[in-house]
């Protein structure tokens, strides 16, 4: 449990922006209709931490994402990337959606799809080239798939899905992230390179977001966790926020989580 | 007419070469816009933009009075780019789903272009006579001006294409992630779907209202099956809509009265056909050719394990088994008589009495093979 101390740490020493968190969420509230996704959600997340989303299913984790960078129009609430809206901060921000979001059918290539990652950087007008090409499968080589650069993109597993999506934000070289399920329904090599890769990321300075469903990893994986179930139960560095009471609140009763672990279990003691 | 005269006609025949050209360019134009909508699951809009451009040429016929295609042009835009953002709308505000708003809109727009249509044709003024053509379409009447009107138009729109090739793909991909990356999504969507407008209106005179969509449509689907990447479909499906249009307007330009808009669409469906029966990978001969293959290499494989049990039943490995007891043990699979002419041509088995069939040694050791292979795998 070490690198939960050390990457608070960092977190606090690495970024450049002085105090600033590297997101806040204010009153955030989303409704389809007339029925509330998100309730007036409060959220803060400082720069450099690893910071997981969870709650049970419709409780807003993916519309939050959204309404964070703007997808989705919330009905009230204001949202700011180290300070200033996200609109003029786009750029710092990297997205990974969800893995079924779009039609792997499509005409192209792994390395063509990675590169989409650096459209932004070039701007109007401007093709892709060899400098593109370099980062993308450095990004590649990073998360496991050089040697399928080229593959057609509807020949891929999930796990392999999911870490086209990685690398394509990685070639982004933002400052935030936010990840919809990177998880989700992905092998055990997958799920592991990319817990990697986020370590690995938090030890640049990065600050990662990410939407989680696997409660029993939460702990290992993050140092920061956000519970939320509509409303936002709890917010927090895992040992204060990912507590017996909050999982309740959030989770109503239908936490096996909690009848197979005890607290103590969990985190381990600090002397440890 | 034989083949060699139909070809000096066509460079002889100058309103032959007129319809070939202007067929050829709307085809060209159609096929690659049409690829952006058919990967972005907008096969159905062009049908609705074409139905809604019909009231936009009468209308058109009505204020100015006069046929130049240009103004007719302007008015079929107009009516269709209005029909889209009505059918972007009604998806937006109300509960309405995207194939109801499109079929609402669609019909009202197109009952009312026939309804002007009717009404055009009763005026007391010679200059109406031809205007219902634009429901089936008639390349024959394309004139000079025209084929320039859609070359330049088709030209534009290409260019646009070109220029924002790059934004289009990203756009057609992940709109979502286009838009985390800082580009006006929606300012994009319009202008591709502006560009679409455009290709379709600059084919309505040749190909008509009614089946101007399969132009969009058919071109793109068949290249889809011929490549996996995004510049090889865009310009395989310019070029089968540039062959469909240039073979239909001038097979309907060969016999009188034959609409082109049908002689188009029947020679882009032959390419579909073609594509999704031939193109390797995705086609269906090759899926077929595939499995038959897996399968009998299944059978083979069966009958191989099914000797090997017998031969490991029995103490002298030579003996022969009946062909009809590996037929039971093949539970009417079949393919066992062919499995076994095969599996000897490879020396693996052999028929010690007429009927009557053994493994070769070689047989033994490949059957061995084959069962610890399967003991692993499974």
């Amino acid at each position: 449990m070490t690198f939960q101390d050390k990457g608070i740490g960092e977190g606090k020493s690495g970024i450049d922006a002085g105090t600033e968190p590297a997101v806040r969420v204010e009153d955030l509230t989303v409704a389809y209709g007339d029925k509330p996704v998100l309730w007036d959600v409060d959220m803060e997340v400082q720069a450099g931490v690893l910071m997981a989303v969870i709650g049970p299913n419709g409780a807003g984790k993916t519309t939050l994402i959204k309404a964070i960078m703007g997808l989705v129009q919330p009905v009230a609430g204001y949202v700011s990337i180290f300070g200033k809206p996200y609109l003029d901060q786009r750029r710092l921000v990297g997205y990974v959606p969800q893995r079924n979001s779009v039609d792997w059918d499509f005409p192209t290539s792994v390395l063509d799809v990675v590169m989409m990652g650096r459209y932004g950087v070039l701007g109007w007008l401007r093709r892709p080239g060899r400098a593109e090409r370099k980062a993308a499968m450095e990004a590649l080589t990073k998360v496991g798939m050089a040697d399928l650069a080229g593959r057609q993109i509807s020949q891929l597993s999930g796990g392999q899905q999911q870490r086209v999506f990685l690398a394509r934000a990685l070639v982004q070289d933002a400052r935030v992230y936010l990840m919809d399920e990177p998880f989700q329904g992905v092998d055990a090599t997958t799920e592991r390179a990319i817990v990697t890769l986020l370590k690995e990321m938090r030890s640049e300075g990065k600050t990662v977001v990410v939407v989680h469903h696997d409660l029993q990893t939460v702990p290992e994986y993050f140092d920061w966790v956000t519970l939320l179930n509509v409303r936002c139960v709890a917010s927090g560095p895992v040992e204060e926020a990912f507590v017996d009471r909050n999982l309740r609140l959030t989770y109503g009763g239908r936490v096996s989580y909690l009848t197979h672990h005890t607290p103590e279990e969990t985190f381990g003691t600090p002397e440890e | 007419m034989d083949i060699v005269g139909f070809v000096d006609n066509l460079f002889a025949d100058y309103t032959l070469r007129q319809v070939a050209i202007g067929a050829a360019m709307l085809g060209i134009v159609n096929g690659v816009l049409g690829s952006f909508a058919v990967l972005r699951k907008q096969s159905l809009l062009g049908d609705g933009i074409s139905h809604a451009a019909l009231p936009g040429i009468a209308l058109a016929f009505l204020l100015t009075g006069s046929k130049s295609s240009l103004a007719l042009l302007l008015g079929a835009a107009a009516t269709g780019w209005i029909a889209t953002l009505l059918i972007m709308s009604i998806v937006k505000h109300t509960r309405v789903k995207y194939d109801t708003a499109l079929g609402l809109v669609l019909s009202v727009f197109f009952g009312f272009g026939l309804v002007l249509l009717t009404y055009i044709q009763k005026l007391p003024v010679a200059a109406q006579a031809g205007l219902d053509k634009f429901l089936f379409g008639q390349a024959a009447t394309l004139l000079r001006k025209d084929v320039v009107t859609i070359g330049v138009l088709g030209g534009i729109v290409l260019v646009f294409l070109l220029v924002f090739w790059k934004e289009f793909k990203l756009l057609s991909f992940d709109p979502d992630f286009a838009f985390s990356l800082g580009f006006p999504v929606r300012i994009l969507d319009v202008l591709l779907t502006t560009l679409l407008v455009i290709a379709i209106v600059i084919g309505l005179q040749t190909v008509g209202v009614v089946l101007m969509s399969a132009m969009v449509v058919a071109p793109a689907a068949a290249a889809r099956q011929w490549t996996d990447r995004l510049g090889v479909m865009v310009t395989v499906s310019g070029i089968f809509g540039a062959l469909a249009g240039v073979s239909g307007a001038l097979i309907s330009s060969q016999a009188a009265r034959i609409p082109t808009g049908p002689t188009i669409v029947l020679c882009a469906s032959a390419i579909v056909m073609f594509s999704l029966l031939l193109a390797p990978n995705r086609g269906m001969a090759w899926g077929f050719v595939r499995e038959q293959i897996n399968r009998r290499q299944l059978q083979t494989d069966a009958v191989l394990g099914d000797l090997y049990v017998l031969a490991n039943q029995h103490q002298e490995p030579g003996h022969g088994h009946p062909i009809e007891v590996l037929r039971t043990m093949a539970h009417g699979h079949g393919g066992v008589d062919r499995s076994l002419k095969v599996l000897k041509e490879r020396g693996l088995v052999q028929e010690p009495g007429s009927g009557e069939w053994a493994l070769t040694p070689l047989g033994m050791e490949e059957a061995g093979r084959l069962s610890r292979q399967w003991r692993e795998t499974s």
